[in-house]
């Protein structure tokens, strides 16, 4: 793929990532860094292509390692921000489990 | 050809889920959007890689998945600044890892990296910058786990030797990189400069982190996290990919957003944060000099309590410390009970990671509607009763307010309009800004002298006792 293509879709890409997450209370600080933590895991992708067949053995075997690291960055990070949100209560959600 | 649809799919739920998790109520939904996206991307993959070795692929991605769900489940919520940190450091080092078996499948003996069949010049040069971004990544999170797990280090080098040095290893890294893309022909040469490309990358990262002090954490989470982001994209450039490209840059933006909200908070730039201001260990000969120190109890704040109309609470990283969070609430609801209006005021780099306070209290049940930002309730001060200050020091530091200190300038909140000021500390020690806190001197305030959550259960069975 052209790197002009590549660069062009970058520079849009932080853009909408600017423009999607303009104001952040401060409460979801953290979930927002650690889900936003597992989208980054989405190298899993790469790590995968890594892993082809006709790739040559070495080449295979750090697409191996690249998938554990990937996939303890997204499967981690999902989980823990689903961990922490599941906390954030509002005071009526509160009495209603109480 | 429709994978690339799959991967548009995905690109399109991680961006609604990102909008989504900006919002308290739509969080939890868009974290759960953002996931379903990843499922997505990896189904795509799975059809572009075509043949695969199953079996080692199910290991990888188990032994992955089980890591992590361990790590998310187990970790208590007091860790979760040294998880967020590791979680950073492991997608650096995926990045950087599909760079390096991108380079093991391309290059071949006799031929530079630009010259190789199938790789364009503009793709050789992204791939040393993605081993960079990943392997400094890497390094720097494990830096900030240490240093978040409260282990104590210090830049080997001081000065202006310091940054002669990082403009050394900066240029290094340049040089090997122009090395490895435009003149390493022989295998030998080529595995020589990606060695040492890992090598001074990885240095980089563990001495850029180094010398930032405690208090300025939070930008350091917030900053790697956006470097985390950058990682992804730089690998996304290298094996050209754009569902990794845009991915990346969502998450490098939400990053930098945050990195900039922790220096706002802080009124310093980022440039003076990474250069290392606050938090080098120089303490102010007078930061000790108090005059008007009034030492109070447990009971004497009951009964205190017990005749206000309104409290605030401070909670700083000795709450964290202490693990006080649950007894926190327990005092709370004790006073609410008599019909005493509790608020919570926290400030954006109160503890070690953006949100760290409202997460521990979220955790210990605090409605998140009872939390209030500086912004929101430093006009509220003047008429309230009590505050507490829960380990907080240099965030309710009034000389902020005047020139010539190192907190000049920064946004504070205002605890000392209120009718009575209560700091709990282990002692009269400065914070990270090495300064005295003439808060602690002030006629309204009392101080108590002890670890948060033994001062807070005394309050407790004081308060009862009325």
């Amino acid at each position: 793929m052209p790197f002009e293509i590549i660069f062009f879709v970058f520079v849009l890409g932080a853009f909408i990532g600017f423009e999607v997450i303009t104001k952040v209370p401060p409460t979801l600080h953290t979930p927002l860094m650690s889900g936003s933590n597992a989208i980054s895991g989405v190298t899993i992708v790469g790590a995968i292509i890594c892993m082809r067949a006709d790739n040559p053995t070495f080449a295979q075997v750090l697409g191996f390692l690249a998938v554990v690291f990937a996939m303890v960055n997204c499967v981690g990070g999902f989980l823990v921000t689903d961990r922490m949100l599941s906390m954030f209560k509002s005071k009526a959600k509160k009495k209603k489990e109480a | 050809m429709s994978f690339v649809y799959l991967y548009l799919l995905a690109t399109a739920l991680f961006i609604f889920g990102l909008k989504r998790l900006s919002g308290v109520r739509t969080a939890r939904s868009g974290n759960r959007f953002a996931a379903l996206g990843m499922a997505i991307a990896i189904g795509a993959a799975l059809i572009e890689a075509g043949v695969l070795t199953w079996w080692a692929l199910l290991l990888a991605a188990a032994i992955g998945a089980v890591v992590g769900l361990v790590l998310a489940k187990r970790v208590p919520m007091t860790a979760m600044p040294e998880l967020v940190a590791a979680f950073n450091g492991v997608g650096g080092a995926a990045s950087a890892v599909v760079a390096l078996s991108y380079l093991a499948g391309e290059l071949i003996d006799g031929t530079v990296l630009a010259d190789t069949a199938g790789v364009s010049t503009d793709t050789a040069v992204t791939v040393p910058i993605s081993i960079l971004i990943g392997m400094a990544t890497l390094t720097g999170s494990f830096v900030a786990y240490m240093k978040l797990g409260g282990k104590k280090m210090s830049h080997p080098v001081s000065g202006s030797a310091r940054h002669s040095l990082h403009a050394a290893l900066g240029f290094g890294a340049l040089a090997v990189s122009l090395w490895l893309v435009l003149y390493a022909e022989s295998t030998g040469m080529q595995i020589t400069a990606i060695v040492l490309l890992v090598a001074i990358s990885a240095v980089l990262g563990v001495l850029l982190v180094m010398p930032i002090g405690g208090a300025d954490m939070p930008v350091v989470v917030a900053l790697l996290n956006s470097y985390s982001g950058l990682a992804a994209a730089a690998s996304g450039f290298v094996i050209g990919n754009l569902l990794l490209v845009v991915a990346g840059a969502l998450v490098g933006a939400s990053g930098l957003i945050l990195t900039k909200i922790m220096c706002k908070a802080m009124n310093r730039s980022l440039g003076n944060v990474l250069l290392g201001g606050i938090g080098d260990d120089d303490v102010a000969e007078d930061a000790r000099d108090y005059s008007n120190i009034k030492e109070s109890s447990g009971e004497e704040v009951a009964m205190l309590l017990d005749g206000a109309s309104s409290v605030i609470i401070v909670p700083g990283y000795g709450l964290a410390v202490a693990q006080a969070q649950h007894v926190t609430l327990e005092l709370a609801t004790e006073l609410e009970a008599r019909d005493v209006q509790v608020r919570y005021a926290i400030h954006p780099v109160a503890g070690r990671m953006p949100g760290h306070m409202n997460v521990l209290l979220a955790e210990a049940d605090v409605p998140y509607e009872q939390l209030f930002e500086l912004e929101r309730i430093n006009g509220d001060f003047q008429n309230t009763d009590v505050v507490i200050i829960l380990g907080a020091n240099d965030v309710v530091n009034p000389l902020a307010r005047e020139e010539g200190n190192p907190i000049s300038g920064m946004p504070i909140l205002d605890v000392d309009y209120a009718q009575t000021v209560v700091v709990v500390k282990r002692s009269l020690s400065p914070g990270y800004a090495g300064i005295k806190n003439p808060l602690f001197d002030l006629d309204n305030t009392l101080m108590v002298f002890a670890d948060a959550k033994e001062a807070l259960q005394e309050m407790v069975n004081e308060v009862k006792e009325l």
